[in-house]
């Protein structure tokens, strides 16, 4: 790994440990309104100001990062595997399964999810704590949001079962399994790990879109979804540059993953 | 010496023709100026928006929005509710007497009026339109409130007199008027507003763009100098939901007014132009929230128990800091609640009641005497139960989600955890009228009229909308059968002192029992562009362009 590679290792863990510790470094409870101090710009008070309920901005971003830093990438693999093993499989087995797969994945895409995801929160327990509340979110995002990435990998695999190699390797009577390990999957992990990382802030948008509909993390628990939310101000944003920094921190999360991971990969 | 081609003769001939020249010149010039002053006076088209294409043009059948706003700026009425005064106001008919202790209401129509298509308007036209209205096989929605009074005898006495008898009084009858436009007896029933009394008619439609409203060349308002209204060749209704769009056209020009804008936006525009952005003052539309008193929901029997305390109530009401809502979710755009009725309604509203005060001490001592008691931080009652409730609102209302926030770190205070769960709208209608699942609800509610009648939906013990215990056979407690008894007590009479006694009573007994908490009554925030004269907005709909026939654009 390159110097530059292990500076934005470092600088992603500090990133995760403020995250982490975010009870022990927040200047304020995220939740706690000072409502003599509303739309206050940044200052040795409140280092990133704060918001129109007067609540720190700082506290609530690192508040907000350590439930998206969990819970996205966790709603992300959850969906890559499924997009692994339902396009992968399908596509592998070849004939009917892969037809089936294909249905399956269009079926998949066709059908408005959102529904579902309005019936399961409409069926939760009105007073079930938000932190469960945001972890069924997350879940059954990772459970509906694989179809996309199941027809990239079913495409990857097809034409990997269809390679040259695949039919040397086979020829030379190589058991499947084998085949499998060893000669496909290696070349569709990078595609996974697009997918992966395509995946992970399109959650955390699509979980600031469900808290319009009240799913997802609401009030006064923040995310970086919802603290998002705020960019939706254009007026604010010219007058208050300072309320860019959940989407700069995000773009700056994702790009050190993707700079330190995804580098290495396609290095490789 | 003669010479020929010239008309003169004589030097007072000279004088005779100079003096024409002038009195020509200034014929011309006074001629120009009132072609001028008059192109000025009806020259351009006003630009509003409406929220959706309207689902119909018939005046009897309009029940959304941008209907009714279509046939407030085409129909002519019998009676005008004036938007600023509130009152009452001769239109189409120049008097009226209602008699029969409320059961029969005699019009005396204006004489020698036209429809915009210039054909003549008699009591014919008045006849046909009430028929239509009160026809139940047509259930026009404009006829809703009529029905209270049973079957309706409408009847003609000569060309401009117009006599209806209802079986049953109706209180607050005359404004009822307000909402029904008449329409040439010809197409009473099935008008599409085309052939109107009021000042404009339906021109052309372009569905999901808009509706153009032309002049009516034959309206017969004038102004105080003679001149025929309304001042504007046409309005133009453009189809837009999104209240940014919205914002921006009216920067760019346009569209010139803005009605209900929301405190966000109204800010922004503020900033930008001070004097376009107007805060009216305290509308009727205010935020209110309730405790499930529903005897068969299935809350546990202590959470029942609390909900039904008026002391509970009343101190969740003393514990919650109403300025704050107004001031920090409404930025300062919102008046603190001081009942069930807004200081709007000019004619309805108690003067005598006391704003609820802000006081989490005075709380806590309501609180007391029902057993409760804090343990450390948590509020717990007399059986140990720590008090904990969900208040759900609809989501993505950015106001009530930061009132709830607001009210959420209130309850703290005194030791009380509040869930605060916005969800989809139809999920909330599910729990508040069918399964009962809920503990308290926040949403706001809009009082269409003034009139004491209009609130008998929600205060009458076995009306539907009586969201905390709605629909119930006989009165659940001994203050919902008073104020039933008052409610029908202001129904029953005509006499306006009498019913204001009566529904003072009312507003009394909902201030001291507080099963509905009012929180905040809503600005009227509009917008107006210097362009438009003669604006002078209101808070009841439509807020800028109710006295269309008088506005009017400079160039």
């Amino acid at each position: 790994m390159t110097a530059t590679r292990w500076a934005a290792l470092a600088l992603l863990v500090v990133v995760f440990l403020s995250a982490l510790a975010a009870n022990m470094i927040a200047p304020a409870p995220y939740a706690k309104q000072f409502r003599q101090d509303l739309n206050r710009p940044p200052g040795q008070q409140y280092p990133l100001g704060t918001d129109e309920l007067g609540r720190d901005r700082l506290s609530r971003l690192l508040y907000g990062m350590r439930i998206s830093l969990l819970l996205a990438p966790a709603a992300a693999l959850l969906s890559t595997l499924l997009a692994a093993l339902i396009g992968g499989a399908g596509a592998y087995l070849g004939g009917v399964w892969e037809r089936g797969t294909k249905v399956l994945i269009d079926l998949f895409l066709s059908l408005p999810w959102l529904f579902l995801l309005l019936t399961v929160r409409a069926l939760l327990p009105l007073d079930i704590p938000a932190v469960t509340s945001v972890i069924v979110t997350f879940a059954l995002l990772g459970a509906l949001g694989w179809a996309a990435s199941a027809r990239i990998v079913a495409a990857s695999v097809h034409d990997l079962r269809n390679s040259e190699f695949v039919l040397q390797a086979r020829a030379s009577g190589c058991p499947p399994l084998r085949l499998l390990l060893r000669h496909v999957l290696p070349n569709v992990k990078p595609i996974l790990i697009a997918q992966f990382w395509i995946s992970v802030p399109l959650f955390i948008l699509t979980e600031a879109n469900l808290g319009m509909l009240g799913l997802g993390v609401t009030e006064p628990l923040p995310s970086w979804g919802n603290l998002l939310r705020e960019l939706e101000n254009y007026a604010a944003l010219t007058h208050s540059p300072w309320l860019w920094a959940p989407l700069i921190s995000l773009v700056l999360v994702m790009s050190l993953f993707q700079f330190i991971l995804s580098g290495e990969e396609y290095t490789n | 010496m003669k010479k020929s081609g010239h008309p003169v003769i004589g030097s007072s001939g000279e004088v005779r023709t100079k003096g024409f020249v002038v009195s020509f010149a200034i014929l011309l010039f006074a001629l120009f100026f009132a072609a001028c002053n008059r192109s000025q006076q009806n020259a351009g088209e006003l630009r509003v928006t409406i929220k959706s294409d309207p689902k119909t043009f018939n005046p009897l059948m309009a029940g959304d929005d941008s209907s009714d706003i279509v046939r407030y700026l085409t129909g002519g009425v019998l009676i005008r509710v004036n938007r600023k005064t509130q009152e009452n106001q001769p239109e189409l008919a120049s008097s009226w007497n209602v008699d029969e202790n409320g059961r029969r209401i005699t019009f005396n129509l204006r004489p020698g009026l036209k429809f915009s298509d210039g054909s003549g308007f008699n009591a014919d036209d008045v006849v046909a339109t009430l028929k239509a209205a009160f026809d139940p096989n047509l259930n026009a929605p404009k006829g809703d409130g009529f029905r209270a009074g049973g079957a309706a005898k409408v009847g003609e006495d000569g060309k401009d007199k117009v006599v209806i008898e209802f079986e049953h009084p109706i209180s607050g009858l005359e404004r009822l008027f307000d909402e029904v436009a008449i329409s040439p007896a010809r197409v009473a029933g099935k008008a599409d507003s085309s052939v109107v009394l009021g000042p404009f008619s339906v021109g052309e439609q372009k569905a999901g763009e808009y509706v153009l409203l032309k002049r009516n060349p034959h309206y017969w308002k004038r102004d105080d100098s003679g001149h025929q209204l309304p001042y504007l060749d046409a309005v133009r209704l453009y189809v837009l939901s999104n209240r940014d769009t919205e914002l921006i056209r009216f920067r760019q020009g346009d569209i010139q007014l803005i009605d209900k804008m929301s405190p966000d936006l109204y800010e922004q525009l503020h900033a930008e132009d001070a004097a376009a952005a107007r805060d009216v003052g305290p509308s009727i539309e205010s935020e209110q929230l309730w405790f499930n008193q529903v005897p068969r929901s299935p809350l546990p029997e202590y959470k029942k128990a609390w909900f039904r305390s008026r002391n509970f109530r009343r101190a969740i009401s003393a514990a919650i800091n109403r300025a704050d809502l107004a001031r920090v979710a409404f930025r300062g755009h919102a008046t603190p609640s001081v009942g069930m009725i807004s200081p709007a309604n000019k004619i309805w509203f108690d003067k005598n009641l006391e704003p609820p005060t802000y006081d989490p001490n005075a709380a806590l001592e309501l609180l007391k005497q029902d057993g409760f008691r804090k343990d450390g931080d948590v509020l717990k009652d007399k059986a140990g139960h720590p008090v904990a409730f969900s208040l759900i609102t609809n989501a993505g209302n950015k106001q009530r989600e930061q009132m709830g926030s607001l009210i959420q770190q209130d309850l703290q205070q005194i030791g009380i955890k509040l869930s605060f769960v916005p969800l989809d709208f139809p999920s909330i209608a599910e729990r508040i009228t069918k399964t009962y699942d809920y503990d308290a609800c926040m949403l706001g509610l809009t009082n269409v009229d003034l009139d004491p009648n209009g609130q008998a939906n929600v205060w009458l013990s076995s009306a539907d909308l009586h969201q905390w215990n709605p629909a119930q056979k006989t009165p659940a407690t001994a203050w919902e059968a008073e104020i039933d008894k008052y409610m029908k007590q202001q129904a029953s009479t005509l006499d306006r002192d009498k019913r204001r006694a009566a529904f003072d009573k009312v507003q009394e007994i909902a201030a001291d029992q507080a099963p509905m908490l009012y929180l905040v009554d809503k600005n009227a925030l509009v917008a107006v562009s210097p362009k438009v004269r003669n604006a002078d907005p209101v808070v009841l709909t439509p807020q800028t362009y109710w006295n269309i026939e008088y506005l009017s654009l400079s160039k």
